[in-house]
């Protein structure tokens, strides 16, 4: 297949016909856009093309139509995506900052080391979300899934905050492992937990009026996304986990 | 697509799509699907399995064998002439390779067991075959049947999977049930016998990870009488199929327990009756167990089925569109042909998908 993408500018707005260009000609098209100073750019029939976003440190808006594959905003800092579908594996790889919205499905190992900037999810993720993601001092990350959560949720997480809501989903809305090797940051799911799903790394407690006023704040944002009800959602009780140490394997290794 | 790089750091690709009603397509389908996940493959092997595809010889086995020589066409021909009774016997017919590693000799034949054979031997057709082919592949030098079952066969070799499917012209063909396979070999050689799908009978396998317990597997099959000759871990596999699915009439979400085994807290949670169940399988067929990464596509006669390991370190989507079933690697793949399916859903570790075709109950 050639490459060739069609570009129509419109004042600020780029649109970039995606359909059968190879993933580095869209990426290059799209970072040569963003440089050029133009604030949105809408991507149209993207199907699987790779790395969409990654590096870009813009105050850019991008709206993807279609399945943009994997990897998607990786090590972006700054810019705004929102898909207009599902986002395949490791949507927001070790992501430094921005904004990325879902209106789908997210695939595996959804926020991968991400470091900060907040990922939010209208509809299920999969295996391993928020896996390693990280904290430091004022930059926390913020994951939100609106539906179910995959086995191995938090997985190794260190950092920042991940919260799964199950919103119109029957049965239990995580799956088993969750935070296995958890270190750092918070997990809250709206609704309990059954113990035996948990990593021994990690307890469970109630959500406190802190908490709350946290969760609160971190889901305002997000329902205004996607035009939920955030009472509706604050309406049901939480589960907040956390690691029992911030070193479990502190003692490992000592001589 | 093209590519300008040419290493990447990633998993193989598979795809598959079933037709339930058997109503049979072109290749064209399964190719766009596979050659979208390029990204996934390295051009170190592609493969096919078809079925449907041979119905005017739909009662013979049909033998698909890779020939390093003339020397090792001649032995293994002397020993099918006094093994079967052959209908038909032809040179695959191919188009010159192009970006593809030199080819073997590929020879194909229309087979039947004789009767009288059987009788004596007191065994099943398929059982006779399965013999005749590990007695090809670990005999005969040069000399390997890469597919052997009935109105199906397997096209594959050393290159990207639509460079394979134009090598085979398989744009000539049409089946019901297409499943297909883009390498990215990490441990083994990437060589023409060892690219996917492993096939033996009516089974076929496309596999993207890595089987851990490959000595642990091989050796438990062996002792069965299935013979390990290919260099690909994948290959165990599809001896594993026949054993249980066929041999031990096993149905597929058996086979699937065994190979992505619930873990033994998950089993202590079980009711008693499913205790007691998964118990007896991890224990009689403990050597069985897939251990490692792996998703996986086993197609037959009656339709698929789709596996993830238990743990799902490696990527599974699956649609239905009408009568179809398709399942990919990446949900691209499946978009790529099937852009508005009814229904797109991602099977979670060890929870097998069976698709049948209309009217079968097992694959």
């Amino acid at each position: 297949m050639t490459a060739k993408s069609s570009t129509t500018q419109r004042g600020e707005t780029a649109v970039i016909d995606a359909d059968g260009v190879y993933y580095q000609d869209l990426n290059r098209r799209i970072r040569e856009i963003t440089a050029d100073g133009i604030e949105r750019v809408i991507l149209k029939n993207v199907n699987g093309q790779r790395y969409i976003g990654d590096g870009l440190n813009h105050d850019a808006h991008l709206r993807v139509e279609g399945t943009p594959g994997n990897d998607m905003a990786a090590f972006a800092e700054n810019i705004e995506i929102e898909v207009i579908g599902n986002a395949q594996d490791a949507a927001a790889n070790t992501m430094g900052g921005g904004r990325i919205i879902i209106h789908g499905a997210a695939g595996d190992i959804l926020g991968y080391s991400m470091r900060g900037g907040e990922v939010y999810v209208r509809g299920r993720a999969g295996y391993r979300a928020g896996i390693h993601m990280k904290g430091f001092e004022e930059k926390q990350p913020n994951i939100v899934i609106g539906g179910k959560a995959g086995d191995f949720l938090a997985e190794y997480m260190a950092g920042g905050r991940l919260v799964v809501l199950g919103l119109d989903c029957e049965g239990e809305i995580v799956g088993d492992h969750v935070g296995a090797g958890m270190h750092g940051g918070r997990l809250f799911i709206r609704g309990g937990v059954q113990k035996y799903k948990l990593g021994r790394e990690v307890k469970i407690t109630g959500v406190d009026a802190e908490a709350r006023e946290e969760l609160r704040e971190i889901l305002s944002d997000y329902a205004r996304v996607f035009d939920l009800n955030l009472d509706e959602i604050m309406s049901e009780e939480f589960s907040l986990i956390t690691p029992v140490s911030h070193r479990p394997y502190g003692d490992l290794y000592v001589d | 697509m093209n590519s300008t790089a040419t290493r990447r750091s990633d998993g193989c690709a598979i795809s598959g799509v079933l037709d339930q009603k058997k109503n049979r397509f072109s290749a064209s389908t399964i190719v766009n699907s596979i050659a979208s996940l390029r990204e996934r493959s390295n051009g170190l092997g592609g493969g096919f399995a078809a079925y449907g595809i041979y119905p005017q010889h739909a009662n013979e086995f049909a033998l698909h064998i890779f020939y390093e020589d003339r020397k090792s066409r001649k032995s293994t021909e002397e020993l099918l002439e006094s093994s079967f009774i052959i209908s038909s016997r032809e040179e695959i017919p191919t188009r010159p390779p192009k970006n593809l590693s030199k080819p073997p000799l590929i020879w194909r034949y229309f087979v039947e067991p004789p009767t009288e054979g059987l009788r004596d031997l007191k065994i099943s057709g398929k059982e006779y075959v399965a013999r005749q082919v590990m007695e090809v592949n670990s005999s005969i030098e040069g000399a390997y049947i890469v597919s052997s079952g009935k109105n199906m066969g397997v096209f594959k070799g050393v290159g990207f999977p639509e460079d394979i499917a134009e090598f085979y012209r398989l744009d000539d063909y049409e089946g019901y049930l297409w499943t297909a396979h883009g390498r990215f070999p990490t441990n083994t050689p990437g060589w023409w016998v060892g690219a996917h799908p492993f096939s033996l009978l009516d089974w076929s396998i496309v596999h993207n990870g890595e089987v851990s317990s490959y000595d642990a597997n091989r050796r438990y099959i062996n002792t069965f009488g299935y013979k390990c000759t290919m260099k690909t871990d994948t290959e165990v596999i599809t001896y594993l199929c026949d054993l249980l699915l066929r041999r031990h009439d096993m149905d597929p979400e058996g086979a699937a327990a065994v190979f992505s085994a619930p873990l033994w807290e998950k089993i202590a949670r079980m009711d008693e009756e499913n205790r007691e169940y998964y118990k007896k399988l991890r224990t009689v067929y403990g050597s069985g167990l897939l251990n490692g990464p792996f998703s996986i596509i086993l197609g037959s006669q009656n339709g698929f089925m789709i596996l993830n390991d238990r743990i799902k370190l490696r990527p599974m989507v699956v649609a239905e569109k009408g009568d179809k079933i398709f399942a990919s690697s990446e949900e691209s793949g499946i978009r790529e042909v099937c852009p508005d399916p009814d229904e797109l859903y991602f099977p979670a570790g060890g929870e097998p998908v069976v698709g049948l075709v209309e009217g079968a109950d097992r694959l």
